[in-house]
């Protein structure tokens, strides 16, 4: 079958705010590019952000790149790049004015300035008093973004590729990477887009976890393309967790319900914070409570009839407090879980909320890999920012407001490295005889099975396994006995069987090719985790409850390809300031 | 042909609060709608995330007062 070919100079997949970053950076230098998304650019999962962004404009209270970046080092639990961190940190203040001269409409102060407000984990003076650094539009700063980006690129004649998905990366014999294979869904066509630089902004992988803040297209895409070309990806093991989540939907409940006086309780009624957080109780930090009911659970006295999750108490603060400051979580509770909180307790578990891990890249976008002589080399072709990538500045944790940072920040680097690299490089190399072979294998299974499995039972037992055995909090023989069994639910999905084979409009055969990427997320996850005896950040296990530096003060590199490990150092030395040393991280 | 599959995919969205209520959506009322209750929907969902939410949870209604009904169901999905 002769596939169509097309050419630009840049092919993007993602349009959420670090793909339509550098597609803007790319455009708008003469540059034809190419954006792919599997739905309309503005139902991005950016629109999701709400915090703000983060930059020391000092607009409000005095404020220093330089505090901003000692409290990402620490956030990050010391696992961050520093290199990476000082290059971001420095480079806030500047892409905050870029985005208000696009127009972005961030809240101001009477004077004009832009409105700054206080967020976790912000500090003065290297750990000092609370600092005011995050840039918002209300509580829409991601939907702002999104808008504002996507208006600029049409303006500046980027071409979006809408409700198309991307297939697998296409790499040369000498590794470089030559453009993707891509699926139109409208047609069921198979294209190859071919360009000299392609770049991944596909998001995060979230829909991995049964509990997960993620909307439902975040299904790791762009990890699962460069997994299976070969790629490793870094830093799998740390995922954000948000303790209060809708049991069985993953939505957010908002910290304000414990703030305003709800507590937990197991199915024996017991209000159990008390055990794990004496004074703190219900408030104890984020961490502290997602532990305190993954033990809970673990040790059996979680609720209902698989005795998996907890229960969250606030009908004694009764209905006027309720609707008076509580009344999108009411909203939320009778929407989603079917109990109305001013009678009932809310069903609740902890959910997957960010992925710290990615396809490893330096600061400049470019994606580096092992695969030659050194374990940071330049992958030629193949760029990736935002979520799925890990550059790496956000380590074992990330801060409140630095994910919208981040994706502006390198998608904008990503954008003028390309510029750069496509100077050098002015031509297109030639596709390789064998380009589209292996995804029109992958495509041919699907096609052809016979006696398989159902594409969405497959994946629940994937998330199912996932939310058990590498949750929130970590227990040795949950791992142990979870890598088995991730590997057994990656058996059933290469045997995926679809129902309906026609080509217009398959969703099921999309669903079948994203469960094909989650997986590749899900394996790395637990094989990852199962091997870090630390507790680091987000990544927090029962049986080594402490960071351990001298072992494990460095990168995981997980290789899809026999599910291998290998490790590489973290970058302690920034670009032109001091390294801030690993000391104990205290809040 | 393949409409609902088109407009079930129209209905993955960034919140993942409206993935789940348009899904349900779908399941209970799509295949008993009207030509005009169609136009309708498709009306509404090509608004933004954050301005559909707002009006799903009642906090804005939509100025076009024909969407009244379909919105109705929405809330109630």
């Amino acid at each position: 079958m002769a596939i169509a070919r097309r050419k630009f100079d840049a092919v993007i997949i993602g349009a959420g705010g670090a793909g339509m970053r550098a597609a803007l950076q790319l455009s708008e230098a003469g540059l034809k590019v190419a954006v792919l998304s599997k739905v309309f650019p503005t139902r991005s999962h950016t629109v999701a952000a709400q915090g703000g962004i983060a930059a020391a404009l000092g607009n409000v209270t005095e404020d220093n790149w330089h505090w901003h970046m000692y409290d990402t080092v620490k956030g990050s639990d010391y696992l961050g790049d520093q290199d990476a961190i000082e290059f971001m940190c420095r480079q806030a203040n500047e892409v905050v004015y870029e985005l208000e001269h696009f127009g972005m409409p961030f809240d101001r102060l009477e004077n004009g300035k832009i409105y700054q407000r206080p967020f976790g984990g912000q500090s003065q003076n290297f750990g000092g008093a609370q600092a005011t650094r995050s840039c918002a539009a209300a509580d829409r700063t991601g939907h702002a973004m999104l808008h504002t980006l996507y208006q600029r690129n049409v303006r500046a004649n980027t071409q979006f590729f809408i409700e198309w998905m991307g297939l697998d990366l296409i790499r040369d014999e000498q590794g470089d990477v030559l453009g993707v294979t891509a699926l139109e869904m409208e047609t069921g066509e198979v294209m190859v887009l071919q360009a000299k630089a392609t770049l991944f902004a596909t998001g995060g992988a979230g829909r991995i976890f049964h509990a997960s803040t993620n909307a439902f297209i975040n299904t790791g895409d762009g990890l699962g393309m460069a997994a299976r070309a070969g790629i490793p990806l870094e830093d799998m093991e740390f995922w954000q967790f948000h303790p209060t989540g809708v049991y069985g939907v993953g939505v957010l409940i908002s910290e304000a319900v414990r703030g305003e006086g709800g507590y937990l309780l197991n199915k024996d009624g017991e209000r159990f914070m008390q055990r794990y957080a004496p004074h703190a109780k219900d408030l104890a930090s984020r961490d502290v409570v997602s532990r305190a009911l993954t033990t809970e659970i673990k040790e059996g006295r979680g609720c209902g009839k698989d005795a998996d999750h907890l229960l969250l108490k606030l009908d004694h603060l009764g209905a006027d407090v309720i609707n008076m400051r509580l009344p999108g979580i009411r909203e939320i509770a009778i929407k989603f879980a079917q109990v109305d909180p001013i009678n009932e307790p809310i069903p609740v578990a902890p959910t997957a909320h960010y992925m710290m891990g990615g396809i490893p890249t330096n600061f400049h976008g470019q994606v580096v890999a092992p695969y030659k002589t050194g374990p940071e080399e330049v992958v030629p072709g193949f760029y990736a920012v935002g979520e799925c990538a890990c550059v790496s500045v956000h380590g074992a944790n990330r801060l409140g407001t630095n994910s919208l940072l981040d994706i502006i920040v390198f998608g904008r680097a990503a954008g003028n490295r390309i510029i750069e690299d496509l100077k050098k490089n002015p031509h297109h190399k030639p596709l390789p005889a064998d380009a589209t072979d292996k995804v029109l294998a992958r495509l041919a299974r699907l096609e052809n099975q016979k006696g398989g499995e159902n594409v969405a039972q497959v994946g629940t037992a994937l998330r199912k396994t996932m939310q058990a055995h590498c949750g929130v909090f970590r227990f040795a023989d949950m791992l142990k006995q979870g890598v088995s069994r991730i590997g057994e639910v990656a058996e059933r999905v290469a045997q995926t069987e679809i129902g309906d084979k026609s080509r217009v409009f398959n969703t099921a055969r999309i669903e079948a090719l994203e469960l094909d990427n989650l997986v590749e997320v899900a394996l790395a996850t637990m094989v990852s985790a199962e091997a870090r005896n630390e507790s680091r950040g987000a990544h927090a296990r029962d049986d080594f409850p402490q960071r351990d530096d001298d072992k494990w003060l460095k990168h995981t590199l997980y290789f899809s390809a026999g599910r291998r490990l290998d490790y590489k150092p973290v970058r302690l030395k920034p670009l032109t300031v001091e390294s801030f040393p690993p000391k104990p991280r205290v809040y | 042909m393949k409409e609902l599959e088109r407009a079930r995919w129209r209905c993955r969205r960034g919140l993942l609060e409206l993935d789940i209520v348009l899904q349900r959506f779908m399941d209970k009322h799509y295949q008993q709608m009207s030509e005009t209750e169609l136009q309708q929907l498709a009306t509404l969902l090509d608004l933004s995330d954050n301005d559909l939410w707002d009006m799903i949870t009642t906090r804005k209604e939509p100025e076009d007062t024909s969407l009244r009904p379909v919105l109705r169901l929405l809330q109630a999905a």
